[in-house]
């Protein structure tokens, strides 16, 4: 692993919670969307709240992309969950939402968890089928 | 302030659940995806971004997936609308680390070993702190 690498990580990590919160944001101005209006998610998308955290979550794919190009998927995943602790921040202190002590609790066994699987190697190697031997090396 | 927005437990389990599958199955066929094309920082050093651009996008099992994550992307817009980010967000990215799991164990044959699965359960315990 490169510092280059880590540092596609740590935007993997960092723009999905932001995007999230922003769709939020949006999400909760449109208020709630019943199922008889299915189509209000569309006109959802050409908000600005809405538009820029898609935007965000484009930067964050582009990202997530280039981190499974070199790593394993069970890898690469956990080490995204610390945006479970950004997304808790934003919550609390941007949309003033209560964050129980229990909740605290788990965000904190899910970000041990990222750190239980980045300490070992991000990618498996396979090995290559062996050849079956050739009938005439077989019959000699 | 934003009010606090309440729903059953099974209403948002059933809207956590519904981005949760989609991801899955979104994240496996991208991954599978990217295993067939290879390391994109050689083949922009080959063939610039245009090239590296070019060879995912190419990528029928990559469309695949894209499709499923937008399915998952939909329910979390759905579901934003309905319960609190704090509950949706953490439980239904954290889930899906589980299900990962599982799923790259299964279908790419990654090596998912004790510390892997140790980090799994962390992530559920986790998930029913994150819910209550």
């Amino acid at each position: 692993m490169t510092f280059r690498r880590y540092l596609v990580l740590a935007f993997v990590s960092v723009s999905a919670p932001l995007g999230d919160t922003f769709l939020d944001v949006g999400m909760k101005r449109i208020g709630p969307v019943s199922l008889a209006h299915i189509t209000t998610l569309f006109h959802a998308v050409s908000t600005p709240w809405v538009g820029s955290g898609i935007v965000l979550l484009i930067g964050f794919f582009a990202s997530y992309l280039t981190a499974l190009s070199w790593a394993d998927l069970t890898f690469v995943l956990p080490a995204t969950s610390f945006g479970n602790v950004i997304v808790a921040l934003l919550a609390r202190f941007w949309r003033h939402e209560q964050i129980s002590l229990s909740r605290w609790i788990g965000i904190f066994l899910i970000t041990a968890a990222v750190g239980f699987v980045t300490r070992g190697p991000s990618l498996t190697e396979h090995e290559k089928p062996v050849a079956a031997p050739d009938a005439a090396e077989v019959c000699q | 302030m934003m009010g606090t927005l309440h729903h059953s437990g099974w209403a948002n389990a059933g809207m956590i659940a519904s981005i949760v599958v989609a991801a899955t199955v979104g994240d496996v066929l991208i991954a599978s995806a990217m295993r067939q094309i290879g390391d994109l920082d050689d083949i922009k050093a080959e063939a610039g971004l245009l090239g590296a651009i070019k060879a995912v996008v190419t990528n029928t099992r990559f469309f695949c997936g894209v499709a499923a994550m937008a399915v998952s992307f939909f329910s979390l817009l759905f579901a934003l609308s309905h319960a609190d980010l704090s509950l949706v967000a953490p439980a239904s990215a954290s889930l899906t680390v589980v299900t990962n799991t599982l799923a790259g164990k299964l279908f790419l044959k990654e090596n998912v070993d004790k510390r892997r699965w140790l980090a799994a359960l962390c992530v559920c315990v986790g998930v029913v702190l994150l819910a209550r």
